[in-house]
């Protein structure tokens, strides 16, 4: 069955900030899958827990965040602070006896690469293989 | 503080299955403190509840709350405001506190959240260890300051029981051999001449092994 998945993008100010010039218009034509919904935070060390979990009863088939390099985060640990709570957000899927993949870390450089746009596009591949979210 | 840690979340479902509304009640004591149950950590609880509940095909209100402590009647009390508004009570607390709400409140439904775990300390961000067991007769004047009926696997009193080594515990070379440590500290401080004195043989009844423990103050009682 093929569908389009519901995914939410949680990224910090400095790693997004070029992807979201003129409204993401850039973005757009490098293929960044149109269905993935970004919320930008000052710093991906601020994203709670909760308001991963919350995307996920907002109806979202996938929750993805991504922050700076683990070394060289603007606020220093901001991105590693969220990295351990994905990771717990992982554990709790789990716990849920739902796919783990279906939350996922990844740091990246600021400004707009291509590894940006691809993340995006492994996560939305990944999403539609594996269906729609159970919840 | 008490120290405690969530439950496996199928446990708590499992609680709750039957119920179609629900309050996570978090505590702003102690296992705020450690970070197990304080708003924060009954904010993602409620969550996943609504979650799980939804995965498993049952619809469920669950909301949130909190109170100062949950082991004081004048704070329970104020479960009032959510009169009406539950069929259970998840609670975040340690163990004293859902007793306390089973106490003082005789029809509610009460469940536990969290394994209460230990009376404990964290020297790191992010770890805590136990350090008292609460024994009611405190030794620590005789041991530096260090307990030995709770970081001693054995609850040893005169000293260590043969089987550490390089200052390791034998049960676990991760944990220290707390006797190893008094004996070190003692020295430091000069007084490991105390140490040859026998520790009198204990009364354990202090200890709850008398049944539920009790404490009354006089001064502060007022009927
Ligand atoms: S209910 Fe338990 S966790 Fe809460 S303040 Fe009292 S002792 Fe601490
Ligand atoms: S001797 Fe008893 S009261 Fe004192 S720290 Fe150890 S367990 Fe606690």
């Amino acid at each position: 069955m093929s569908f389009t998945p519901d995914i939410r993008l949680f990224s910090c100010h400095y790693t997004s900030q070029q992807g979201c010039a003129n409204e993401g218009k850039e973005l757009r034509e490098l293929g960044f899958p149109e269905n993935i919904r970004l919320t930008r935070v000052p710093c991906t060390g601020k994203l709670e827990i909760s308001t991963m979990l919350k995307a996920f009863e907002d109806g979202a088939d996938a929750v993805y965040v991504v922050g700076c390099p683990v070394d060289s985060c603007h606020n220093v640990k901001g991105s590693q602070r969220a990295a351990k709570r994905v990771t717990a957000v992982c554990e709790m899927l789990q716990e849920l006896d739902v796919e783990p993949e279906r939350v996922r870390m990844y740091h990246l450089d600021r400004g707009l690469h291509p590894e940006f746009v691809d993340a995006g596009k492994e996560m939305n591949q990944d999403i539609e293989k594996i269906g729609p979210s159970p919840f | 503080m008490i120290v405690a840690e969530r439950k496996p979340l199928a446990e708590i479902l499992d609680m709750v299955k039957d119920c179609t509304k629900i309050l996570v009640l978090a505590c702003r004591g102690c296992v705020t403190v450690c970070s197990a149950g304080g708003e924060r950590e009954a904010e993602i609880l409620a969550s996943l509840i609504r979650l799980g509940m939804k995965k498993n095909g049952r619809s469920c209100e669950v909301i949130e709350g909190s109170l100062v402590r949950q082991c004081d009647r004048e704070y329970v009390d104020a479960i009032d405001q959510w009169q009406g508004q539950y069929d259970a009570i998840v609670s975040t607390a340690c163990g004293v506190g859902v007793n306390f709400i089973a106490n003082l409140r005789p029809s509610d439904n009460v469940f536990p959240a969290l394994n209460t775990t230990f009376f404990g300390g964290s020297a790191e961000q992010g770890i805590w260890s136990e350090q008292c067991a609460g024994c009611g007769d405190c030794v620590l004047h005789l041991t530096g300051g260090l307990c030995p009926v709770a970081r001693c696997a054995k609850s040893l009193m005169n000293g260590p029981c043969g089987g550490s080594v390089d200052g390791r515990c034998e049960i676990d070379p991760d944990v220290e051999c707390v006797w190893q440590m008094i004996y070190d500290r003692m020295g430091r401080l000069d007084r490991q001449q105390e140490m040859a004195k026998p520790a009198p043989i204990r009364d354990w009844s202090t200890a709850g092994h008398g049944g539920p423990r009790k404490q009354v103050r006089e001064d502060l009682t007022v009927s």
